[in-house]
């Protein structure tokens, strides 16, 4: 029986990658463990070894393709006493049932969808790019790195440290091509001591330098919070206004993919409560961009939330020389005037496609990308609820004392009589992040619970 | 249990050549004496008045005296130079006062007002100076080390010449940032003099009863750390190991360890009574190895000053004291508008 030969998911979060080169050609026999192909990532370049022995029987994927998705059969091998007939034979069989079926999960009665006419977004003016300035493709990961780098290039005193930042270039190649261009002084691999070397950092940032200090992933991060919280964020206020940390904590916060309950939590609501910090989570590359420069130029410690899935995304971002975005202020990434979504980081996703499908079935709603959790930019937020009369707010982290509970206490603090709905929420759920696909799908948010929470709120069920 | 309990009888080789030799006791000449005296004294002192202070209500909260440690860090504050940074625990009156902060506004700090070193908003345990290269005053037992670590990192970024000195107790020399430090340090030979006080009791714990090996001065063997057990009551032993390290870490050759033997007469703070040792034990300390005794003694024998010269000494150490204690009582709390102030830049 032939056996297929399929892409290969190279990390928790490849969706797909470029088949870069065949190391083998059709009837070359190969044994396992042979290197038989090579594939890029927007990470790394990975071989692919064969698992099993025979002879390739036909390659259906030309060397150069890209956007080869994961799981995509790449070419078919045979086994002994097999030939290229089998090929067609194999090709005609009943495909076996191939990923498990998720359990059902439980869903919401279907409520009937009130017929209205589609409606358009409202036009949005953005008033921090120029008019005119040029736009150019970028995925988050590299707009984080031009951040480091324009800054490093700008300000001698900026170095980044963490573990695998420089020869490896960055477990998540965030930092790709700086050890090139800055040295070893300024790129600095530590040993796997995030206690440590988070303490040392803020001593070099009450020194005067001003450190990027990344986190592989902020779950990391646990280990090293008395050095945020006691000495970075409360340094100034202890010593009077004499001495703070102008120092970057950033790294990928939040679920990532399949990761498990240790490696997939939102840290945003953690810092936020703490004075003395600024807490950032960007969506986009732009603001990736934006306020990564800003963080690194603020006197204050900035935490800055990124996001793993995120990385590979591409945005359109403003192409000019210092790009810099202001800390503490949301965007209004789509206008709406029948209720108001407010989400960042990876909920934009969830909100930003429901304000898609809710605007086909008449539903106008505005989406606020917050961007900014300390301080948090809650007059644009009263704004648009003054406007719309209803709030939803979209995140992934817990709900239990969560950033949308803070949001929600706001509003119904300074906005009570504009209010004409309660104000709804969409969370992760309340558990430890699972393993199983179908538990850890259910355990995010997704669409159609903002659309949902929308319905409610305008009693449109 | 037993195989790992053997491991430590000391058969790794470490390279410390310097604890074999015997102790090295800088020849201090008048001045210096004279020196360490009067800036001992003035620890002595004001430490003595904090305590008062605290008996009368007017100073709150957490308050952890130096009596007993003084030669420690005046045997450091001898050898550095200038620039040369220094960050240590809660218990830092004594390293304020031998960076040569204000006595009144040290004080000013301890009673919560605003002309306090950190405008009242810090307290006992958290002052700093950038301008004096005092870096605080931590309360978190252990985290001044890996920000000492950090220091040095700037002063090796910079090539600055100086050195860091973080300065920690036997407690926290059981925490794992100081190994992560260490660890650190060494690897990229950052300017970084590890000052541990051993004052043998981590609150109210022995140091037998806390660590599984006591000899401090070793602690940094397994990252090839060099260190040295100082006689901390001896204040020309504390110069001469101090000026030792310091050029050591000065020179790049990396990180180095003191361990400074010493004791604190008074309880962990000052809600501690001291149960756990007997008086006998402090009596002995205080009679027998006194770091101000032994140079007083010095000074007498030496015909360098008399009995009336030390009690002029003495004499404008209590006036200044005093002067810093009238002005702590007299100073306002700060302003209610300060509540807000210097969260962020």
């Amino acid at each position: 029986m032939p056996i297929d030969i399929l892409m290969p998911a190279l990390s928790p979060t490849m969706e797909e990658g470029k088949l870069a080169k065949w190391l083998k050609a059709e009837g070359d026999t190969v044994s396992a463990g042979d290197v038989i192909a090579e594939i890029e990532t927007d990470k790394a370049t990975m071989e692919v070894e064969a698992v099993d022995e025979g002879t390739i029987g036909k390659i259906l994927i030309a060397e150069g393709t890209d956007n080869v998705k994961v799981n995509e059969k790449i070419a078919i091998l045979l086994g002994e006493d097999e030939d290229a007939g089998a090929i067609d034979a194999a090709a005609s069989a009943p495909a076996a049932a191939a990923a498990p079926v998720a359990a059902e999960a439980p869903s919401a009665p279907a409520a009937p969808v009130a017929p209205a006419a589609p409606v358009a977004a409202e036009p949005v003016e953005d008033l921090e790019i120029p008019a005119g300035t040029p736009m150019k493709s970028s995925t988050v990961r590299e707009a984080l790195r031009d951040a480091m780098a324009e800054e490093m290039r700008r300000d001698e005193d900026v170095f980044v440290m963490g573990e695998e930042v420089a020869e490896y270039q960055g477990a998540y190649k965030i930092t790709q091509g700086l050890l090139a261009e800055f040295s070893a002084k300024r790129v600095i691999d530590t040993p796997i001591t995030e206690h440590g070397f988070t303490g040392l950092g803020v001593g070099a940032a009450m020194a005067g330098l001003k450190p990027i200090v990344e986190f592989m992933t902020f779950n990391f991060a646990m280990q090293a919070l008395d050095q945020i919280i006691n000495s970075a964020a409360k340094t100034l206020y202890m010593s009077g206004g004499q001495m703070g940390a102008p120092i970057v904590f950033r790294g990928a916060n939040g679920a990532a993919a399949r990761v498990g309950a240790q490696h997939s939590q939102d840290f945003a609501s953690w810092y936020a409560n703490v004075p003395g910090l600024k807490v950032v989570q960007p969506y986009s590359a732009a603001d990736a961009k934006g306020l990564l420069k800003a963080a690194i130029r603020d006197p204050n410690p900035v935490v800055f939330l990124e996001n793993e899935i995120l990385y590979g995304h591409s945005f359109e971002i403003p192409d000019m020389d210092d790009f810099v975005l202001p800390i503490g202020k949301a965007k209004i990434e789509r206008g709406g005037t029948d209720v108001t979504l407010v989400s960042w980081s990876m909920g934009m996703t969830y909100a930003l496609k429901a304000a898609e499908e809710l605007a086909a079935m008449g539903i106008s709603a505005e989406v606020i990308n917050l961007r900014t959790i300390r301080p948090l930019d809650i007059d644009t937020v009263l704004a648009s609820v003054r406007k719309t009369g209803r709030i939803v707010t979209v995140e992934e982290a817990f709900p239990m004392c969560s950033v949308s509970s803070e949001i929600a206490y706001q509003v119904q603090e300074k906005a009570f009589d504009y209010l004409d709905a309660p104000i709804l929420r969409v969370t992760g759920k309340d558990v430890p992040m699972p393993y199983a696909a179908n538990l850890e799908k259910l355990a995010l948010p997704n669409v159609s619970e903002v659309i949902d929470a929308v319905k409610a709120v305008t009693y449109t069920a | 249990m037993a195989a790992a309990r053997k491991s430590s009888s000391g058969t790794s080789r470490t390279r410390s050549s310097a604890k074999k030799a015997g102790p090295v006791i800088a020849k201090f000449d008048k001045d210096q004496e004279l020196h360490a005296y009067s800036e001992m004294l003035l620890i002595r002192r004001f430490e003595e008045k904090a305590g008062q202070l605290y008996g009368m209500g007017l100073i709150g909260g957490f308050c952890h005296l130096y009596i007993g440690q003084e030669a420690v860090v005046v045997g450091l504050q001898m050898a550095k130079i200038d620039g040369d940074q220094m960050v240590t625990s809660y218990r830092d009156h004594g390293h304020m006062l031998a960076m040569d902060l204000d006595p009144k506004r040290v004080m000013a700090e301890l009673t919560g007002r605003r002309g306090g070193l950190s405008k009242g908003k810090g307290g006992s345990m958290h002052m700093f100076s950038k301008e004096k290269h005092f870096y605080g005053g931590h309360g978190i037992v252990g985290a001044q080390v890996p920000i000492g670590t950090g220091l040095a990192f700037a002063n090796q970024y910079r090539g600055n010449g100086n050195v860091a000195m973080a300065f920690f107790g036997d407690g926290a020399s059981n925490q794992g940032q100081v190994y992560e430090s260490f660890n650190m340090a060494e690897l990229w030979k950052l300017p970084v003099l590890y000052v541990i006080e051993n004052n043998k009791y981590g609150m109210g714990t022995s140091i037998d009863r806390a660590s599984a090996v006591t000899d401090l001065s070793q602690r940094g063997a397994s990252f090839g750390i060099p260190g040295e057990k100082v006689d901390g009551m001896d204040v020309r032993a504390v110069m001469a190991a101090s000026e030792k390290a310091l050029k050591w870490c000065r020179d790049g050759k990396g990180p180095y360890i003191l361990e400074m033997v010493t004791y604190r007469y008074r309880g962990h703070s000052m809600s501690d009574p001291a149960k756990y040792r007997s008086k006998d034990e402090v009596q002995k300390m205080r009679s027998e190895h006194d770091p101000i005794e032994q140079v007083r003694q010095r000074l007498l024998d030496n015909g360098w000053a008399s009995e009336e010269d030390l009690k002029a000494i003495d004499k404008k150490v209590r006036a200044r004291v005093a002067e810093a204690a009238e002005f702590a009582q007299a100073d306002p709390e700060p302003d209610v508008s300060e509540l807000y102030t210097d969260i962020l830049l």
